[in-house]
């Protein structure tokens, strides 16, 4: 263990050394210029309202976080069987695929309202099917080429094989998937928190972390407010790390290490 | 009854449209079982779409193709050849030894016979000890030997090869040379060998087919009676000399002389 715990510390420490410096020249910024709570807060008083309102802010990201993890399950679990039947089916692809580039298209915040004015705007629905349609569509499009990319020596070897359509489906193209569903899930964990306190800026109830940031903001409480930032960050921060944590455990060796065959 | 026969066999590519390309034009070619025959010549002579029709993963315009007196068809539902190609084509997912049983696997075979098989071939090419590895952790020229090892796990009676070597260093190569002749003299399995490389061609073969382009053809076939047990000795004979020097005269013919269509103009 310790053998594979100081590489991962000689790589972290550079990066944490940087961000506490970074803290460092903020606050002492702060602090010479004399800048006043409503322009810019300091560390130290972020640092003050996160510990004494750690509670509230624990409960708002259970709130954004349970909305985040909803649109990531559906998301994907859609993502996937869709490509899948993309995959089998090109008449569909030719179908489907210009049509979810331009739904893609649509900035995903619009359809929040329509979705409020759809389920009533007190209902965490409209903010999960909002993640989900966002985690669907970047899940779809990596699986769904994960699946199409057969390496052509590959494909060249299976028909050698006389493999069925199936065969190749069950020992190429879902192995060949896999990594990309991985790299899809690591794009779309941190949207998925951000899609999820986007959401909250659209009415509903207001108990989530978008809502605590621009209402404290809005209330001149910025230290509090920034204090609820610091919990996005958290957040956000939590389900890049269960991604990764996945991938590490479903693809041993880790996708990282593995170069491909040379071409 | 022979290995292969090929039998009057065109390949046209967009036939009758303004990028029509004459791959391959009235090859006839007869491989007997035990032999090693090797296929050169110039980019664009065919070798490899020759190689590839046997295999039936493309099919003649017209002529015909019977692999162990079978329809290529057949023999390739039948899994009766293995194949491999200049690239390993490992699947980078599986272990080496998972690797080499997959082609039992889509045969259906169990998996105790599949795990003894896959060992007793990682045995042939001196690898035993890398079963449990991933691909990427193995350097070229072992990859090149795990695919031969999946290519011959089945026991099929014939190999067909796509410059396997191509992407190895000359050390490599020439070693790994050494090492397809014994496997395929303990394996009695018939090769069909292409490359560019004459040295490579008459070190490995019984039998070198010379081959041209525009149109792609045969234009002569060498025998090489250099005796069953070669080595690296070998590689310093007068007659493996000898025997270069014909393959390279007859290349020089195929690409200038011959028939008014050979002539090149650049």
């Amino acid at each position: 263990m310790t053998a594979r715990l100081q590489p991962m510390l000689r790589t972290l420490w550079p990066p944490l050394v940087f961000g506490a410096l970074m803290l460092g020249v903020w606050q002492f910024v702060v602090r010479w210029f004399d800048l006043q709570p409503y322009f810019l807060v300091a560390p130290s008083d972020i640092w003050r309202e996160f510990t004494s309102n750690w509670s509230n802010i624990w409960e708002a990201m259970v709130v954004s976080g349970t909305n985040a993890a909803y649109g990531m399950v559906f998301g994907t679990v859609l993502g996937v069987l869709m490509s899948f039947l993309l995959s089998r089916f090109t008449t569909l692809d030719h179908l489907v695929t210009p049509m979810s580039i331009a739904i893609n298209a649509i900035p995903a915040f619009v359809l929040v309202s329509v979705f409020n004015n759809m389920w009533g705007s007190t209902s965490a629905v409209p903010k999960r099917l909002m993640v989900t349609l966002v985690v669907f569509f970047v899940v779809l499009v990596n699986v769904a080429k994960g699946l199409r990319q057969v390496a052509p020596v590959h494909a060249e070897l299976m028909r050698s094989y006389a493999a069925s359509g199936w065969q190749v489906l069950r020992k190429v193209r879902v192995p060949n998937a896999v990594p990309y569903l991985f790299t899809a899930l690591r794009v779309a964990a941190p949207l998925s928190v951000i899609y999820a306190y986007v959401s909250e800026y659209f009415g509903g109830a207001q108990n989530g972390l978008g809502n605590r940031i621009t209402s404290n903001i809005a209330n001149s409480k910025n230290a509090v407010g920034w204090a609820y930032v610091a919990g996005a960050c958290l957040l956000g921060l939590g389900f890049y790390i269960i991604a990764n944590v996945l991938e590490r455990v479903v693809t041993p060796g880790g996708a990282a290490n593995r170069t491909r065959e040379a071409a | 009854m022979s290995a292969v026969e090929v039998l009057g066999v065109d390949k046209i590519f967009n036939a009758g449209k303004t990028g029509q390309v004459d791959a391959l034009v009235g090859i006839d070619l007869t491989v007997e079982p035990g032999e090693f025959v090797s296929l050169i010549g110039p980019s664009g002579c065919g070798k490899s779409t020759l190689l590839r029709l046997i295999a039936n993963l493309t099919e003649p315009s017209s002529g015909g193709i019977t692999v162990n007196g079978k329809s290529a068809k057949q023999s390739r539902l039948d899994q009766d050849y293995g194949m491999a190609f200049q690239q390993a084509g490992l699947f980078e997912w599986r272990t080496v030894a998972r690797n080499v049983e997959l082609p039992l696997e889509l045969k259906g075979w169990d998996r105790s016979k599949r795990r003894a098989r896959a060992r007793e071939m990682l045995e042939l090419v001196k690898l035993p000890d890398f079963a449990d590895h991933m691909p990427w952790q193995l350097s070229g020229g072992m990859q090149q030997r795990i695919a031969i090892a999946r290519a011959l796990a089945a026991h099929p009676p014939l190999l067909l090869m796509d410059e396997p070597f191509g992407a190895l260093d000359e050390m490599t190569r020439e070693h790994m040379q050494a090492e397809l002749l014994r496997i395929c003299a303990e394996t009695s399995t018939t090769v069909i060998f292409v490359t560019h490389s004459i040295p490579e061609a008459v070190y490995l073969s019984t039998r070198v087919v010379v081959m041209s382009p525009r149109p792609g053809r045969i234009t002569d076939i060498i025998d090489v009676p250099l005796g069953g047990a070669r080595d690296d000795d070998t590689r310093e004979t007068g007659g493996f000399f000898e025997k270069i020097t014909e393959v390279r005269e007859a290349l020089r013919g195929a690409e200038f002389g011959t028939g008014a269509r050979g002539i090149e103009d650049r």
